[in-house]
């Protein structure tokens, strides 16, 4: 029974995944014709809204192409890399309480690690070896160049968002992030605590997940594709899922550490039914997500890309000691409050 | 390192500090997410065109008949050398007609110098832009689908009466 509440699980959230990153494509475009004073995908389906299943069935009959002198097996594996890291990193996080069903206890969680948090920084490391091993393998000077600037950026700004996670860390006194989420009782955010923790960790995310002002490793005007230029088919739906894919897992993980994960402020105190309660939270913690998703996606389309010395700049000069300052200002929260 | 340029205006502390000039932008894209939007929704709603618009060139039917006369100086004018005409004789006044009156679609630019040229204002530019064609053949325009009468060609021929 415990396999196969396990397995559920996963295939609930792997299907929640997978569909949303459909649809997250779809609201991409629509977000950013809107932006843009035009209308966006109208023609395929209602409000155009089979357009993204249309554009996977192209991708599908797309002929797959591999460059003569590229390394054909690390080619085909860069992009598995990719994807299963972003799907399995959303392992770790919860998007419920503790629930009753049928007489047995569930934990809204795939894997309730007790090292959350180390999980997920070690899994978005391996991420980049994704991305870095396509641009090398490709056989592609554009790719590489793709490739090096990931891995360069990744390390950079791994650095400050481990360091603005650590402030999350001492207040909760716990890696695990069910604990995490339950610290953040009523309006005792994370967010609310520590502002300046909670900008680096999002400056940190955009960057990790290659969103906008810091998707220099696929910089369109100069790198053509970046690290996927050679890429078809498939494969680049492999790359362009496991984008969007780590989209949504930054987005929860920004919820569950800062904006209070499934958490309704005072939610149990309003006197609903235990049922009622979890569907709530487990809304609020949807509709969160969405927001952040839906910052991510505005943030694309209002600010211009860094350049790269500019982006090396903020991560060393400016993240780094800000994420510092956070810990100095969650230590004296400590000191003072005794919280 | 890198070179420390002087810009033209320095930024203020506040512009340097990023965030609230991150916002402002972030402000303005949100109040154009909801703006009125410039895109026509073509084949539904269509481009009502001006008389100035040159669409493809037609021949004026006046009476159940061509006023062309044949004079083949839309054909010499022709940059494209899309026009074809073959001249014929007739009972009528105008003595000549045209037995044959072809336009190739495929290399019409729709320049309008037949129109500007022709002395018997017989031909005009129509407002109509939607052509498509399947094969070379169907983009040969003849007689049959060149006539239009002068009723519908009102507004075009008043506008070169005014500014030709």
């Amino acid at each position: 029974m415990e396999i196969l509440i396990a397995l559920g699980k996963i295939i609930i959230a792997i299907g929640a995944i997978l569909f949303t990153v459909t649809y997250l494509v779809y609201f991409e475009r629509k977000i950013s014709a809107w932006i843009q004073d035009r209308v966006g995908p109208n023609r395929v389906g209602w409000f155009g809204l089979l357009q993204a299943p249309a554009d996977v069935l192209k991708l599908f009959f797309k002929e797959d192409i591999v460059p003569l002198a590229a390394n054909k097996v690390i080619h085909a594996f860069a992009p598995i890399i990719s994807l299963t890291i972003a799907l399995s990193t959303y392992a770790v996080i919860p998007i419920g309480p503790e629930v009753e069903l049928l007489g047995y206890k569930v934990k809204l969680v795939v894997a309730d690690v007790d090292a959350g948090i180390l999980f997920i920084l070690a899994f978005t490391s391996i991420g980049v070896y994704g991305l870095t091993l396509s641009g090398w393998s490709s056989n592609n000077k554009y790719s590489l160049l793709g490739g090096l600037r990931s891995a360069a950026q990744m390390i950079s700004y791994e650095l400050s968002m481990g360091i603005s996670v650590v402030g999350v860390l001492m207040l909760a006194g716990s890696l695990s992030i069910s604990n995490i989420v339950e610290y953040q009782y009523g309006w005792m955010w994370m967010a609310v605590l520590q502002p300046i923790g909670f900008i680096t960790f999002v400056v940190s995310a955009f960057a990790e997940t290659n969103r906008l002002p810091f998707d220099l490793p696929e910089a369109e005007p100069e790198l053509v594709g970046g690290y996927h230029t050679e890429y078809s088919s498939l494969k680049f739906a492999m790359f362009f899922l496991a984008e969007y894919a780590n989209m949504i897992v930054a987005s929860a993980l920004i919820v569950s550490l800062y904006l209070g994960g499934w958490q309704f402020p005072y939610a149990q105190e309003f006197g609903l039914s235990s049922g009622l309660t979890v569907l709530l939270q487990v809304f609020s913690f949807i509709a969160k997500v969405l927001c952040v998703l839906f910052v991510f996606i505005w943030v694309r389309w209002s600010i211009p890309r860094f350049r790269y010395d500019q982006l090396m700049n903020l991560g060393w000069k400016v993240m780094l000691p800000l994420s510092l300052v956070n810990l100095i200002w969650v230590a004296f929260l400590i000191y003072v409050f005794k919280i | 390192m890198a070179v420390v340029k002087k810009r033209l205006k320095d930024l203020t502390l506040l512009e340097k500090l990023y965030i609230p000039e991150i916002v402002k932008g972030m402000l303005l894209t949100l109040k154009h997410l909801v703006s009125p939007k410039f895109t026509r929704q073509y084949p539904e709603v269509k481009y009502v065109q001006p008389e100035s618009y040159r669409g493809r060139p037609v021949l004026v039917e006046d009476g159940g008949k061509e006023r062309c006369v044949a004079c083949s100086l839309c054909s010499r004018v022709c940059p494209a050398l899309a026009i074809d005409v073959q001249a014929a004789e007739t009972i009528d006044e105008k003595e000549r007609y045209p037995e044959r009156f072809e336009i190739n679609m495929l290399r019409c630019i729709f320049c309008g110098f037949c129109e500007e040229v022709c002395p018997e204002e017989a031909i005009v530019m129509s407002k109509d832009y939607e052509l498509t064609f399947l094969n070379y053949k169907d983009a040969i325009y003849g007689k049959d689908k060149l006539l239009t009468p002068v009723e519908k060609l009102k507004d075009r021929i008043e506008f070169l009466r005014k500014y030709r």
